[in-house]
């Protein structure tokens, strides 16, 4: 089965401006709604605790938080149904320290008399761990931006690298938006989604920036955005296929993986069709609008090419002994 | 026919998938073993702070007792010996016995000693402290460790995290009774005192108030079996249960499981003169700042033995024979994060993460034959041996399996085409411009390996990073990524080339493009 039509060259760029529009309206609307909104942090990040509780009937809710009521501890719990009728979980910003009585303890006790229940998991974060997870997480996050901008450079061209961080801003913006938008929570699987969305995001542009480079070299074509009309469509119907697979698969995650894993499949779910999306029509129409000029990097190119002829030259003649 | 050493390579992939990867799924006797975490089998996984400054106030108090016991051996005569937060205060009654009590101080380490006319300040020096509060620590450690393993868990983990808390995880706790006992035996300070009952005052204990006691000298300690029953004992232990060598379970007359222990040689002296001196007066034993008896002294009492009687069950009496012969926590704990998953939801949250990674690998694979014919059972194949080589290095590796790490394969299987995708899509260009079909395979390949290697080496560096900076679950989802995105490298590159290699003769000869390679149709050649 083929999806594309083999030789036809889209002229991606030609309605460049529609998407740019699109894509500046949606960052900076989502920008809005998480200043707006925020994030709903999980435990991970702000501390608390979070205990999941199973009725052997369906859980009776509203006896639930009335029992809930009485403890100083529970004052501002939330308690929602979780992934059945059966299951709740309780979210308190309230955390405990002791080690031989602690907050999934006291759950139990409180609970005593709503039913047949079971405690199946107790998370709890003291405020202190939160901050420093914090730091550590956006640490992670710029450091690999920094690390994609340097490989980025030295393979390609800081211009493309630079390219290349701003799609990978764009979508992660946009993803988050979503994650805001939707009040999905915010914890520590999210930084590993958003992270991957990241990884994600670079390598496909990378794939289209070899094609780039490829025609630049290759081919004589001088006209940079027919050039990327060309790399895009060529690469359009792997990047299509590759984004249907991953779909997929993050798509079961999504399914099956239930409320305990939704705030790494969520942000994922985003982050695909978002990442794809910017790499077909943002990123490499990015590089025209950094200035990058074919003419420039071949000259470079000839150069380096030249040089290295040179060197073997030399070299061959200093092993050949001619010097 | 060339040599075809891709597919000797695919061979030996294969194998060594297959063998390494059987223990962990066959759950064998023998080999390396994929470690579940805690989130996929259940159990305890708890992240301890110390309080590291009570350990220097037990450390001042444990100097207190020093100079009681020294200059009640001696005969020194000296007036209100107390300790404050950081130092043990006393007057000297007779100055003839500067140079005696001087002795005392030179012997003892890590201590300063201010001298004005006949009354002495003793304090801990900085570095004292210092060490102190790190010796409590690795303390903890050892003894909550010792504990542990005696409780008879099946691996549990103890291990210093940054610079002064405690990792504990304890897998395969199966209910949360069981948790609950756990967490008793790491927490319980077990700090074992032997305390003089304060005979005088004894008698007006419910008059007084904590700083009345204080005052005195005194302080007032709950009884551990009568509610509201009151103790009065001096502040200063006779000695406390760093001198213990053993703890045991013993019964007593009426078979009921009393707790025995015994002193060392220097325990057994201070032990011996206090109860010689003592004759008809009461010796209170304090358990965690709790009085268990306090029976009277008949006699002097050598050998360096007693015995703790409570209202214990065999159990109970158990874990506290454990507790006092791993030793006293220096430092009381607490805890900072706690994550505790039932065994139940581990099991609920395995099947959910198998049943995404067979139905999203399902669906690629469908997929995949669906859009490439049998270019896609290639790539497929190349997947299936890349999940084995991930299960395998990760059973070599010792590494723990988490739900995020189960995450991580299935987002791995949707990554892993990826390679094979690009490369078909480059042959099936070459087929397109008109390129003989061995050279249009071979171009495919070549010219697919440099964008593959960029990107998965810009991916392979996020993964680093992602290891570096993450904690525990993190930590396992980037490895879980990085050794798929290397052994995809040799499974999508190598391995499906050695395949096509293979078949070379039969897709020259037979044509069939779509069969082979989903094409509807090509230019000939």
């Amino acid at each position: 089965m083929e999806l594309f039509k083999e030789d036809k060259v889209y002229n991606f760029l030609g309605k460049g401006k529609i998407f740019f529009v699109a894509s500046f309206i949606l960052f900076f609307l989502a920008i809005a709604i998480v200043a707006t909104k925020g994030f709903s942090f999980g435990i991970d990040f702000t501390g608390g605790s979070v205990v999941q509780v199973k009725y052997t009937q369906a859980a009776p809710i509203d006896k639930i938080r009335e029992s809930l009521q009485k403890s100083k501890l529970f004052e501002h719990a939330m308690v929602t149904e979780f992934g059945s009728v059966q299951e709740v979980v309780i979210k308190t910003p309230s955390s405990t320290v002791g080690v031989n009585n602690d907050i999934g303890d006291m759950t139990k006790e409180i609970l005593k008399g709503t039913g047949d229940f079971e405690i199946r998991r107790v998370d709890m974060v003291g405020p202190q761990v939160g901050g420093e997870l914090r730091v550590k997480g956006l640490t992670a996050f710029l450091l690999t931006l920094m690390a994609i901008m340097a490989t980025v450079t030295f393979r390609y061209e800081w211009r493309f690298a630079l390219a290349a961080i701003i799609a990978i801003v764009h979508d992660i913006v946009i993803t988050f938006g979503f994650v805001s938008y939707f009040g999905v929570d915010f914890n520590i699987e999210s930084v590993a989604a958003l992270l991957m969305i990241l990884g994600y995001s670079i390598h496909d542009t990378i794939i289209v920036y070899d094609r780039v480079r490829e025609y630049i070299e290759e081919s004589k074509e001088t006209d940079f955005v027919q050039i990327i009309n060309e790399a895009v469509s060529r690469t359009q119907s792997r990047t299509t296929l590759t984004s249907l697979t991953v779909f997929f698969v993050v798509l079961t995650l999504f399914i099956f993986g239930g409320d305990i894993m939704m705030s790494f499949s969520f942000p994922m779910l985003i982050g695909v069709i978002v990442g794809t999306y910017s790499s077909i029509f943002v990123a490499a129409q990015l590089v025209v609008w950094t200035g990058f000029s074919v003419a420039d990097y071949r000259q470079r190119m000839a150069e380096k090419v030249k040089m290295h002829a040179e060197k073997e030259k030399m070299r061959s003649q200093f092993e050949g002994g001619v010097v | 026919m060339k040599f075809n050493y891709r597919i000797i390579i695919f061979a030996i992939s294969i194998i060594f998938a297959i063998v390494y990867s059987v223990p962990s799924i066959f759950q064998t006797k023998w080999g390396p073993k994929v470690t579940l975490g805690l989130d996929l089998q259940g159990g305890l996984h708890l992240l301890l702070g110390v309080k590291t400054d009570e350990a220097v106030v037990s450390r001042v108090k444990s100097i207190a007792s020093s100079v009681k016991h020294y200059t009640e051996h001696n005969e020194i005569l000296v007036d209100s010996l107390g300790v404050t937060a950081s130092t043990v205060e006393f007057t000297l009654l007779d100055h003839d016995d500067a140079k005696n009590i001087s002795k005392l101080f030179a012997d003892m380490k890590g201590v300063k000693v201010d001298i004005k006319g006949d009354s002495y300040t003793v304090s801990l020096t900085p570095e004292e402290i210092a060490k102190t509060k790190q010796q409590a620590v690795t303390q903890a450690i050892e003894t909550i460790r010792n504990r542990l393993d005696q409780f008879g868990l099946s691996e549990p983990v103890v291990a210093r995290q940054g610079q002064d808390n405690i990792l504990v995880e304890l897998p395969g706790i199966k209910t949360q009774a069981e948790e609950q006992r756990a967490r008793e035996l790491i927490s319980r300070s077990a700090k074992l005192e032997l305390m003089a009952v304060d005979e005088g005052r004894g008698a007006r204990v419910s008059t007084l108030t904590p700083l009345d006691a204080s005052n005195m000298g005194d302080e007032i300690l709950p009884d551990a079996q009568m509610e509201g029953v009151k103790h009065l004992v001096h502040e200063i232990p006779i000695l406390d249960g760093g001198m213990l060598t053993d703890a045991r379970v013993e019964f007593d007359k009426n078979n009921r499981p009393v707790i025995s222990f015994t002193l060392n040689s220097e325990g057994a002296q201070i032990f011996g003169d206090f109860t010689a001196k003592n004759v008809g007066n009461h010796l209170a034993i304090v358990l965690d700042g709790k009085v268990y008896s306090a029976p009277v002294i008949n006699e002097r009492i050598g050998g360096g033995s007693g015995q703790i009687s409570g209202n214990y069950t065999m159990e109970g009496a158990q874990d506290l024979a454990i507790a006092l012969r791993s030793g006293a926590l220096l430092a009381p704990i607490y805890v900072m994060e706690k994550r505790s998953v039932g065994p139940s939801l581990g099991a609920d949250s395995i099947h959910a993460s198998l049943l995404a990674l067979v139905s999203g690998f399902g669906l690629v694979v469908l997929f995949m034959i669906f859009y490439y014919g049998l270019a896609g059972v290639i790539a497929n194949l190349a997947v299936v041996v890349n999940l084995f080589i991930i299960l395998a290095l990760m059973s070599l590796m010792g590494a723990t399996l988490t739900l995020p790490g189960m995450a991580g394969i299935v987002l791995h299987i949707g990554l892993a085409v990826d390679a094979n995708i690009i490369i078909n899509e480059r042959i099936r260009e070459g087929f397109r411009a008109g390129i003989p079909t061995r050279r249009a395979i071979a171009e495919g390949y070549s010219k697919a390996m440099r964008a593959i290697l960029d990107s998965n080496i810009t991916q392979l560096l996020a993964c680093t990073i992602l290891y570096v900076y993450g904690t525990g679950a993190i930590k396992g989802f980037a490895v879980t990524l990085s050794t798929g995105l290397l052994a995809s490298m040799l499974t999508a590159i190598v391995c499906s080339y050695g395949i096509y290699e293979l078949f070379m003769h039969r897709i020259e000869e037979s044509k069939n493009y779509t069969l082979w390679f989903g094409m509807s149709r090509r230019k000939e050649a």
